[in-house]
């Protein structure tokens, strides 16, 4: 692998005209990424997942060169229909389009960031992968007290055209004070066997609000990661609802710094897994100071040998009094096969806190069955109501009704 | 009032904390295969158990210390302790108590332990375990006439080899982790049980574990089987005098429960915990692992931990027997200085297993408390259920506690339930009981006895009287 890295890096420095200080923030990525490689299970964070056996098994070799220079045509026919928003369109990796059009221009400022550097405490290798390949970064600040009238969806396309490839998106938030933002991020992908690798920052100044859905529905062979990391300041709220789903292997993971009083942070998930797929979702929450606030609810649905997995953990600093983190992940296994691994963990220094975490995982309930049975339902009809109440109870979490009945639509679930 | 205030000054100190100047046999200090050969020939063992220990020996050469573990310690020199130590009297085994050495009877006084079996009423049979040899087994002769055997594993290897070579590793093998393995190479004494077909056990049986010679690991090894049907209630006490220096202690125990058969294990840990700085104390890595072997088997681990400066074990059950059971009871307390990362682990194999786990863990001072568990259903563990609950307790905000349960469940029939709990005594209780005439310190350990009542309640009587009191002590100062 590691030639490999070598080769399609001095390729991107060829073609690409990168300045020199670009360039040296690359390498030295680059380097600190050779040494780690892939993580893998013995790295206690991916016990759960080891990604270079999962690359190596459903990728093999994989290569980390993508031609940028020719633009790739927008496919129109994907965009969501009956919700007006605005776009971030990435094809195969590459920005297509950036479109504010709902929006007051000089609220929303765009800046050009490639040269500098991610640097996340999550210590893992795929920040460095992430900083030596991103090709274009982007800064989006949301000015004071600006409120988007519109939500903004991030559509991940990928198309056929790749095929083995590594692709590094990165982009940065500021959400300055008063302000807020709703974004979608949409995968949709019709390619095959490319491992995805994306960062974002969020940085959360006084009052913002950030509402963050990422939706990854469409079946898809592809294989994922993303990172959130959230820093929350004064008063601000984040909301973060994951719909894992569609792709082969799926890990996300959410770090959240409370860094400021009367802050809070909301993740929602759902698994909804078949086949041999294998998700994971990561939380983290840091309560960092006084009077703060998180909330986790994980539920999971994993039919035939899918596996899913959920680590979360809530952090409380020795200062951080008057803490409320909960924390609660449920399963329903549907098949011998399938599997349910939890890592719920609690790691507290202050005394004057109330945290709690739950997790159960099983079958579905036979006396509910048998109850819905006998009032007529057959055995099917039954098991649908029954799994459809189990994940509506995290959709009903979303607090903006618009995407709220976007994603219910999407998944298809009733009320 | 004043009676009460003066039980606890009169406990408020590690009243165990004496040394007992005794004449010792030791050892050449280190770690080495000449050390090994030493101990299996003081022992008089037979040619099998030295290969036993040096195969052990061999692997631990190839192994890593862990330091995984949430409480970090200075590295230990494995070449500086001495792997055996027995007082010089022992050297030509006493035939009764009569011949045993006043010294060794008045320290076993002391520690409220008379060996001598008329002083006993209470009918608890004791193994007295010194250093790195058994000094005494109390009331052997009524449990022979039922069939069972008790007495120092010494002795078990060489008069009842056939058992001891079938089960000894059979649960921790040779090739589990570093601690276990040292543990196998060097293990110098402690208790063997062996409970016939059918047998209830009539007493409870109980080891007394005591470590008094300086700069000496002690290394003891209990096997426990439990035949057919059987039945046995096991007790385990624990106390080290103090000393600046820190003391490993690195036992294995080993449970056997074959078809019906029930094992009960009582922990109650008591070694030095050092002192208010932090200072000496012992580090307790143990080993203990209960296999229910046969089927309808149950293991049951109950343990009181408010000693020793580091604690790091997971007493684990395998429930591999089709409808066996685990049991975890477990309270930690941690004050000042002193650091614990403990749980369990249930590992299902068989159908229709069960586990419960209760664990409850208390830190004040500077201390730090982890709880680690992992429950483990396997995908032939069809219809297995678990319950786990692990409850924390903050006394102010220099201290930690933490909860890290991994949970694996690959079988859609088999249910696991799990939560966790971290609050602090509310003020509103702490008002309500002082307002019933009870000082601030009282109302705590009220408070703090009710927390943990739930696993007090599956100690053997005269064990919960022991450990509430002993909950309450090792609070003691940390409120306010």
């Amino acid at each position: 692998m590691k030639e490999q890295l070598q080769k399609d890096f001095d390729n991107i420095i060829k073609n690409l005209s990168l300045s020199q200080k670009d360039i040296e923030i690359k390498k030295f990525s680059l380097d600190n990424f050779i040494n780690k490689g892939f993580p893998n299970r013995k790295e206690e964070d991916w016990k759960f997942s080891d990604l270079n056996q999962i690359i190596k098994k459903n990728i093999g070799e994989l290569s980390f060169y993508n031609d940028y220079t020719s633009t790739n045509k927008v496919d129109t026919s994907v965009f969501v229909d009956g919700l007006e928003h605005n776009k971030i369109v990435f094809i195969n990796g590459r920005i297509e389009k950036i479109d504010f059009d709902y929006e007051k221009k000089d609220q929303i400022e765009i800046i050009d960031q490639s040269e500098t550097i991610n640097k996340f405490d999550n210590n893992n290798s795929l920040s460095d992968l992430n900083n030596a390949f991103t090709n274009k970064s982007f800064k989006i600040v949301i000015k004071n007290s600006y409120k988007l009238s519109k939500p903004l969806i991030i559509y991940h396309t990928t198309n056929s055209k790749i095929w083995s490839k590594n692709i590094n998106l990165k982009l940065d938030f500021e959400l300055q004070e008063d302000s807020s933002l709703r974004l979608i991020d949409l995968f949709n992908d019709t390619s095959e066997k490319n491992f995805l690798n994306i960062f974002y920052n969020f940085d959360l100044k006084e009052n913002a609000i950030l509402k963050n859905y990422k939706v990854d529905k469409l079946e898809n062979k592809n294989i994922k990661y993303s990172f959130n990391n959230i820093e929350q300041n004064k008063n601000t709220i984040s909301e973060t609802f994951i719909l894992s789903s569609g792709s082969n292997f799926f890990k996300s993971e959410i770090n959240c710094n409370l860094k400021g009083e009367h802050s809070s942070a909301f993740v929602n998930g759902i698994f909804s897994l078949d086949k041999n797929k294998h998700h994971e979702i990561r939380t983290i929450v840091n309560h960092l100071t006084e009077n703060t606030k998180s909330y986790q609810l994980i539920k999971s649905v994993l039919e035939d040998s899918s596996k899913a997995a959920y680590q979360g953990k809530i952090f409380v600093n020795s200062i951080a009094q008057k803490t409320d983190g909960y924390q609660l992940s449920k399963a329903i296994l549907l098949n011998k096969d399938s599997e349910f691994n939890a890592k719920p963990e609690l790691e507290i220094y202050a005394d004057d806190v109330k945290c709690s975490h739950g997790s159960a995982s099983g079958s579905l309930n036979e006396d509910s069955i048998f109850y819905l049975m006998s009032r007529g339902l057959n055995y099917n009809q039954a098991r649908e109501l029954l799994i459809n109440g189990f994940l509506l109870d995290v959709v009903e979490k979303i607090t903006d009704s618009e995407i709220k009945n976007l994603i219910k639509n999407m998944i298809g679930i009733k009320e | 009032m004043e009676n009460r205030q003066k039980e606890i000054d009169k406990l408020k100190d590690y009243k165990y904390g004496f040394s007992t100047e005794i004449e010792n046999t030791r050892a050449p200090k280190g770690l080495n295969k000449d050390v090994i050969k030493f101990i299996s020939n003081i022992k008089k063992e037979p040619q099998w158990m030295l290969d036993f220990r040096l195969k052990a020996f061999e692997r631990f050469k190839q192994l890593k210390e862990p330091d995984w573990q949430k409480p970090k310690y200075p590295k230990i020199d494995y070449q500086d302790l001495y792997y055996y130590s027995a007082p010089k009297s022992m050297d030509d085994k006493p035939k009764s108590l009569d011949e045993l050495d006043p010294k060794l009877l008045e320290t076993y006084k002391k520690l409220g332990i008379p060996l001598q079996e008329q002083a006993r009423l209470n009918g608890i049979a004791v193994d007295a375990v010194f250093d790195s040899v058994s000094v005494a087994t109390t009331f052997r002769e009524e449990l022979i006439k039922q069939g069972i055997i008790f007495c120092p594993i010494s002795e078990a290897i060489q008069k009842h080899p056939e058992l001891v070579k079938k089960y000894l590793g059979s649960v921790i093998p040779l090739t589990d982790h570093f601690f276990a393995t040292l543990n196998s190479a060097v293990f110098t004494d402690g208790s063997f049980v062996y409970i016939p077909e059918g047998v209830r056990c009539p007493m409870e049986l109980s080891t007394y574990f005591r470590i008094n010679a300086s700069n000496t690991g002690q290394f003891e090894r209990t096997l426990i089987i439990a035949d057919k049907g059987s039945y046995v209630s096991y007790l385990e006490g624990c106390t080290a005098p103090m000393r600046d220096e820190n003391q490993l202690h690195a036992a294995n125990v080993e449970l056997v429960a074959l078809d019906d058969a029930e094992i009960k294990y009582s922990t109650v840990q008591n070694w030095y915990p050092g002192d208010k700085d932090g200072k000496g104390g012992i580090y307790n890595f143990v080993t203990k692992r209960g296999l229910c072997k046969g089927k309808n088997s149950k293991i049951s681990w109950t343990q009181v931990e408010t000693g020793s400066a580091i604690t790091w074990k997971y007493p684990s059950c395998i429930l591999k027997g089709d409808n066996s059971v685990g049991e975890f009871y477990s309270i930690a307390i941690t004050n000042n200085h002193q650091k614990a990362d403990t749980g369990t682990k249930m590992i299902h194999l068989g159908k229709n297993t069960k586990s419960k786990i209760i664990s409850k863990g208390i830190s004040a001072g500077f201390s730090d408390m982890t709880y680690r568990g992992l429950v483990d259903i396997s995908s032939k563990a069809s219809n297995s259920n678990n319950y786990t609950q692990c409850d924390s307790l903050l006394m102010g905000n220099k201290c930690g506690a933490h909860t890290v349960p991994y949970i694996k469940n690959k079988n859609s029939e088999s249910n696991i339930a799990h939560e966790a709990t971290t609050s602090k005594i509310s003020e509103e209780q702490l008002h309500y009981c002082q307002q019933r005439g009870l000082s601030a310190e009282e109302a705590v350990g009220l408070i703090v006895n009710g927390f943990c009542k739930e696993v007090l309640q599956q100690l053997p009587m005269e064990f919960a009287v022991e450990a509430q009191k002993l909950v309450g002590i090792s609070l003691e100062g940390s409120v306010g």
